[in-house]
């Protein structure tokens, strides 16, 4: 199975580490490949969109002409700014920042405030227990009846998946390639349910 | 329990900005141009390091109201720089709620014996070094990122290679010893380093900088951030590169797809063309002024 990282720009080492972590845990092969170009993402069953800026992904991603191939990768996990990238709607966008529009969310970027408001916190998901780190993240405002919610603070929405026909989608505001390999073993399991 | 300002979540930033270019602004427009072609953050400046050579006297933060000026025009993280060892200035920066801040050899010492202590801070900084004692020191002293110093404001490269190449070898050296399990060598490199042994350790198990590291300090080609990425850096700072430049707009673009796509020479070689002249650069022999050789 082949699974891809956005590679362009973010925390790229830390979502390739947690990945192979994922997999020998859960003791299968994988192809990992660091994703640049259309070429890249050939073959890829997953599709791993890493923390960082959003604005500079997108722009990237547009660059290079790979949107629409990125769209139908059976499944896709995107932290912080790759949750952005994933949701259908977007608040406090950057001008002409676009977005994957698939997962039935809306996502409100930098909502918790810039850097002085990032914070860590022990959290409780389906997954397990966990410290999350939120920086300068992103807020899930709304998701849609077909979404799961595998996290929540406070009544809010920090992780979440959503599964349709052709794809699987998961979501998180925090980023778990910081600190556990727990969402990439989940994240491995679905994406090898896919066809 | 909700903690703030940890060194995770300043280093965490770090990592977020990794693959992309920063860029020094003086101005609203000018911030809004550098988020325009996909820069990852912001350095909000009064004066680009070749005009703060150009002018001379005493460089110093700058005016507050300037960063929030910056601040509200983009989206993306705004980093502000303070002199060295001016740890109220970095106190003010910290209360703009500044991203991040650079304390700066661009601007003039405050402290020729001592840099601010940052694990007193909780927002993060980022330092300059020429070398592995340099980076190990501002690491002791809380940095939760590193770039090279370069010589800022001259367009020429060959020093911030210089400063990429000693940390580097610095990082070697400790790698062997480590391998070899010679802990007296180790100790041997912290006393020299003046750093306590747990720096060098983890630079050793790590097999790299324990913090993020960019290049900084003369970028003024495409093929200049292509090159430092090359050599492992993880990021690139562009100062006076870009809007010292005669087409910031296409530079600033043309600088970020050359570091998203270092490697590969035929993107390279195509976003490097037609993007008009680079700033007319200095020679290092030439300067009245070595900022890298400030704060050691």
């Amino acid at each position: 199975m082949k699974i891809g990282v956005l590679a362009f720009q973010g925390d790229v080492i830390e979502h390739l580490e947690a990945t192979k972590k994922a997999a020998a845990n859960l003791s299968i092969n994988i192809e990992l490949a660091e994703v640049r170009t259309k070429k890249d993402l050939k073959g890829c069953k997953g599709l791993i969109i890493p923390g960082g800026e959003s604005t500079v992904m997108h722009k990237l991603c547009e660059r290079e002409g790979m949107f629409q191939e990125m769209k139908k990768i059976a499944a896709i996990f995107g932290t912080c700014a790759g949750a952005i990238m994933l949701a259908k709607k977007i608040e406090h966008a950057d001008k002409d920042q676009k977005i994957l529009e698939l997962m039935d969310i809306q996502i409100d970027r930098n909502a918790y405030g810039r850097q002085a408001d990032s914070f860590e916190e022990e959290i409780e998901t389906t997954l397990g227990r966990m410290n999350a780190i939120f920086i300068r993240a992103p807020r899930i405002k709304q998701v849609g009846s077909n979404v799961r919610i595998l996290a929540d603070r406070k009544g809010e929405i920090i992780a979440c998946e959503e599964e349709t026909q052709s794809q699987y989608l998961l979501a998180c505001c925090f980023h778990p390639e910081m600190t556990s390999s727990k969402f990439h073993e989940h994240f491995l399991k679905k994406a090898a349910e896919r066809e | 329990m909700t903690e703030k300002g940890t060194f995770v979540l300043k280093s965490g930033l770090a990592q977020m900005l990794k693959g992309g270019v920063i860029m020094d602004v003086t101005n609203a427009e000018q911030a809004r141009i550098a988020q325009e072609a996909g820069a990852v953050a912001v350095m909000a400046l009064e004066r680009v390091p070749s005009d703060i050579r150009a002018h001379g006297g005493v460089a110093r933060m700058s005016d507050p109201k300037k960063i929030k000026e910056i601040q509200e025009a983009v989206t993306i993280p705004v980093m502000a720089k303070c002199r060295i060892g001016h740890f109220v200035e970095a106190q003010i920066l910290e209360a703009l709620k500044v991203d991040f801040i650079d304390e700066s050899e661009v601007l003039t010492p405050a402290d020729e014996q001592f840099h601010v202590d940052k694990w007193k801070f909780k927002v993060p900084f980022v330092c300059g070094a020429r070398n592995i004692g340099e980076a190990l020191r501002r690491i002791s002293e809380g940095a939760a990122m590193m770039r090279t110093k370069g010589e800022a404001g001259t367009g020429n490269i060959v020093e911030a290679i210089r400063h990429i190449r000693a940390v580097n070898d610095g990082v070697e050296k400790i790698k062997m010893f480590h391998q070899r399990k010679d802990i007296g060598e180790l100790e041997k490199i912290a006393k020299e380093c003046r750093v306590p042994i747990e720096v060098v350790m983890e630079t050793a198990n790590a097999g790299r900088l324990p913090v993020v590291n960019f290049a900084a300090g003369g970028i003024a080609t495409p093929a200049d951030a292509a090159l430092c990425m090359q050599m492992g850096v993880d990021g690139v700072f562009v100062g006076s590169g870009i809007f010292k430049s005669t087409d910031p707009a296409k530079r600033a673009k043309a600088i970020v797809d050359a570091v998203a796509h270092y490697k590969d020479a035929s993107v390279l070689a195509k976003v490097s063309e037609g993007i008009g002249d680079a700033m007319a650069g200095l020679e290092i022999g030439k300067l009245e002024t070595k900022m890298a050789e400030r704060g050691h």
